[in-house]
C-alpha cells in the first residue's frame, strides 16, 4: 500500500477495531448502560442532540486555543528571559515550579469567584494556567543548554545577540518547543473542561457532560466522552503537522 | 616581514567559585602574514581561552591582541574559526551551512556568487554532490570539512583552528591533512592551529609553539624547516623524527614529568 494511504487507513482501522471489541465487551458482559454504554447507543444520543455536540464542542474547542495561544506567548517570553539570564532563571524556577503544584481544581473556585460572570475568560486562564508551564521550561532548557561553539560562531563574525537568537538558538529549540506544545495541547484541553464542570455554566461540553449526568443519561455521558477525545485528536494532530513543516530535520530516518 | 597576528604580554584568569583561576601569563605569539603556526600545550592550560582571546569573543585581563595592525577589542569579520565540535546547523543544508557567514558579514557577491563561492570551495575539500545533504547524513570527516568550508567563505585573514580533527580517526585525520595544504594553496590565510597531535603539527604548520602548564606561558618555539605543501613521507624523516622528540621532551616538561635541563635529577 502506498505510504500515505497507509498513514490514513492504519489508524482508522485501528479505531474501528476498538470500536468493535468494546460493543462486544459490553454484549458479552451484558451491561446495563449506566455501568457501560456501547458505541451502538453513543449514535441515537449523537443524532439526538448533534446540534448542542456542534455549538459546545467549538465552544470547547475555541477557548481552548485561545488558552494554549496565550500559553505559547506567555511561556516563550518566561523561557526566554529564564533561558538567557542565569539570575532570572535561579529566581524564577521555584515560582514556577510551585505554581504548576498546585492542582488546577483548586484554582477553578477561586478563579470563578474572582471574575463572577466572565465565563469565557475564566475558561481561557484556567487553560493557560494548566499549560504554560511546560513551554516556559522547554523554550529555558533548549536556550540555556545551547553550545556555547553554536553562539562563537556567529559571535565571532560581529553578529548580534538578536542575529544568534533567530539565526541558531531559536531554530534548535524547535524540537523540544513541540515536544513541550504536545503535552500542553492536552494539558490546555483538561483545563477548559476542568472549568467547564467544576464550574459549571452553560457552555462547552463539559457543560453538556454535567447535564448529561443530572439527567442519568448515561448513553449522553459517554457521547460527550467521546466527542472529547475526538477533539484532542483533532488538536494533537495539528501540532504534530506543524512540527513536520517546521521541525521537522529533527527526525532521524529510523534504520 | 609584517606580523598579522600579535600576542604581546598576554595574562588571563577566570572568574571561578573558588577565587580567580590564573590561565595565561606572558604569553607571546607572532604569525607573519601567510604563516601557520601551531599551539601544542598540556590538556587544560589554556589553548581554547587564547583562541578566544584572537578572535576577540573575549579581552585579556593584561596584554595586548594585535591583528593586522590593529588591537583587537571585538570580534571582527576577518577572522574564521572552526572547532573540535563542527557545529554545523542540522536544519540546513550543507551548502546553506556553509553559506552562514555570508548572511552576517557585509558582502559585495550576490546570492548566485555567493552559492557558487560555496560550491567552489566544498568541492575544494571533496564535498562535491553533497551541497543538498543535511548534516546528518555526512560522516565525522565529511561534517569537518564542511565546517572548515564555512570558516572559510568569508575570504578571512586570519583562521583559527581549535582541534578541528581531534575527534577523528587516524586514517580521516591525514586524508584531511592533505587537504588542509590543498585549501591554504587555493585561498592563502594566516593560521593559528590548536592540536593534541605533534605530528600533525610539524606536518601542517611552519611554526610550533608548545605551551607551559597552566598558567601557560610561551615556553619553546620550533620553526619546521620544509614549509608549504609536504606529503605524509616527511612525517618518516630523521628530521621528523628529531623535531618529534624535541617536542614530546618540551610537553613532559610543561606537564613537570620532565626536568627543565636534560640531565638535571
Ligand atoms: N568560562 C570559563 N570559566 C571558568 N574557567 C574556565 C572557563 N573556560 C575555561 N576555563 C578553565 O580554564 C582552563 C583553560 O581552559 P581552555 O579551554 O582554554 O584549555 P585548553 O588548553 O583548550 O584545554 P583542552 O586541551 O582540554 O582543550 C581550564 O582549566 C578550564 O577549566
Ligand atoms: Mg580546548
Amino acid at each position: 500500500m502506498n505510504p500515505g494511504l497507509r498513514k490514513f487507513f492504519v489508524p482508522v482501522l485501528a479505531v474501528v477495531i476498538f470500536l468493535i471489541l468494546w460493543e462486544a465487551l459490553v454484549w458479552v458482559m451484558g451491561w446495563p448502560n449506566y455501568k457501560m454504554a456501547s458505541p451502538s447507543d453513543l449514535v441515537p444520543a449523537y443524532a439526538k442532540y448533534w446540534n448542542l455536540f456542534f455549538i459546545m464542542g467549538w465552544q470547547t474547542l475555541w477557548r481552548t486555543v485561545v488558552g494554549l495561544v496565550l500559553a505559547i506567548i506567555v511561556g516563550v517570553g518566561i523561557g526566554m528571559v529564564m533561558g538567557f539570564s542565569r539570575t532570572m532563571r535561579e529566581a524564577l524556577y521555584p515560582l514556577l515550579v510551585g505554581f504548576n503544584a498546585i492542582p488546577k481544581a483548586t484554582v477553578v473556585p477561586i478563579v470563578a469567584l474572582m471574575f463572577v460572570g466572565a465565563h469565557d475568560f475564566n475558561t481561557v486562564l484556567i487553560a493557560f494556567m494548566i499549560s504554560f508551564f511546560p513551554i516556559a521550561v522547554s523554550i529555558s532548557i533548549g536556550l540555556s543548554t545551547l553550545e556555547p561553539e553554536y553562539r562563537d560562531i556567529l559571535r565571532a563574525l560581529g553578529a548580534s545577540q538578536a542575529t544568534i537568537f533567530w539565526k541558531i538558538a531559536l531554530p534548535k529549540t524547535l524540537p523540544e518547543f513541540f515536544g513541550a506544545l504536545k503535552v500542553a495541547v492536552t494539558l490546555a484541553f483538561i483545563g477548559t473542561n476542568l472549568m467547564e464542570i467544576v464550574s459549571p455554566h452553560g457552555r462547552g461540553l463539559g457543560a453538556l457532560f454535567d447535564s448529561a449526568k443530572t439527567n442519568s443519561d448515561y448513553p449522553l455521558m459517554f457521547a460527550v466522552l467521546i466527542a472529547l477525545a475526538g477533539l484532542g485528536i483533532l488538536l494533537y494532530y495539528i501540532v504534530v503537522w506543524l512540527e513536520n513543516t517546521f521541525a521537522g530535520w529533527a527526525e532521524r530516518q529510523p534504520g | 616581514m609584517n606580523n598579522l597576528i600579535e600576542i604581546k604580554g598576554v595574562r588571563h584568569a577566570y572568574t571561578t567559585a573558588d577565587g580567580p583561576l590564573p590561565v595565561l601569563d606572558g604569553l607571546e605569539i607572532a604569525v607573519p602574514e601567510g604563516g601557520f603556526v601551531a599551539v601544542v600545550g598540556p590538556s587544560g592550560c589554556g589553548k581554547s581561552t587564547l583562541t578566544r582571546l584572537v578572535a576577540g569573543l573575549m579581552m585579556p585581563d593584561v596584554g595586548e591582541v594585535w591583528l593586522h595592525g590593529e588591537r583587537v577589542k571585538g570580534p571582527r569579520s576577518t577572522v574564521g574559526m572552526a572547532f573540535q565540535n563542527p557545529v554545523l546547523l542540522e536544519w540546513r543544508t550543507i551548502l546553506q551551512n556553509v553559506m552562514l557567514p555570508l548572511e552576517i558579514v557585509p558582502t559585495k557577491l550576490s546570492r548566485k556568487e555567493q552559492k557558487e563561492r560555496a560550491r567552489y570551495l566544498l568541492a575544494l575539500v571533496g564535498l562535491e554532490g553533497f551541497e543538498d545533504k543535511r548534516p546528518s547524513e555526512l560522516s565525522g570527516g565529511m561534517r569537518q570539512r564542511a565546517s572548515l568550508c564555512r570558516s572559510l567563505v568569508h575570504k578571512p585573514e586570519v583562521l583559527i583552528l581549535d582541534e578541528p580533527f581531534g575527534a577523528l580517526d587516524a586514517f580521516t585525520r591525514e586524508d584531511l591533512w592533505q587537504t588542509m595544504h590543498k585549501v591554504k594553496e587555493a585561498e592563502p590565510f594566516t593560521g593559528v592551529l590548536i592540536t593534541h597531535d605533534l605530528r600533525e603539527s610539524i606536518f601542517l604548520a611552519d611554526q610550533v609553539v608548545v605551551l607551559s602548564g597552566r598558567p601557560a606561558r610561551t615556553q619553546y618555539v620550533l620553526d619546521v624547516p620544509n614549509t608549504g605543501p609536504r606529503d605524509l613521507e616527511h612525517l618518516y624523516t630523521p628530521e621528523a623524527a628529531e623535531m618529534l622528540a624535541v617536542l614530546r621532551h618540551q610537553i613532559e616538561v610543561a606537564q613537570g614529568r620532565a626536568p627543565v635541563e636534560e640531565g638535571v635529577a
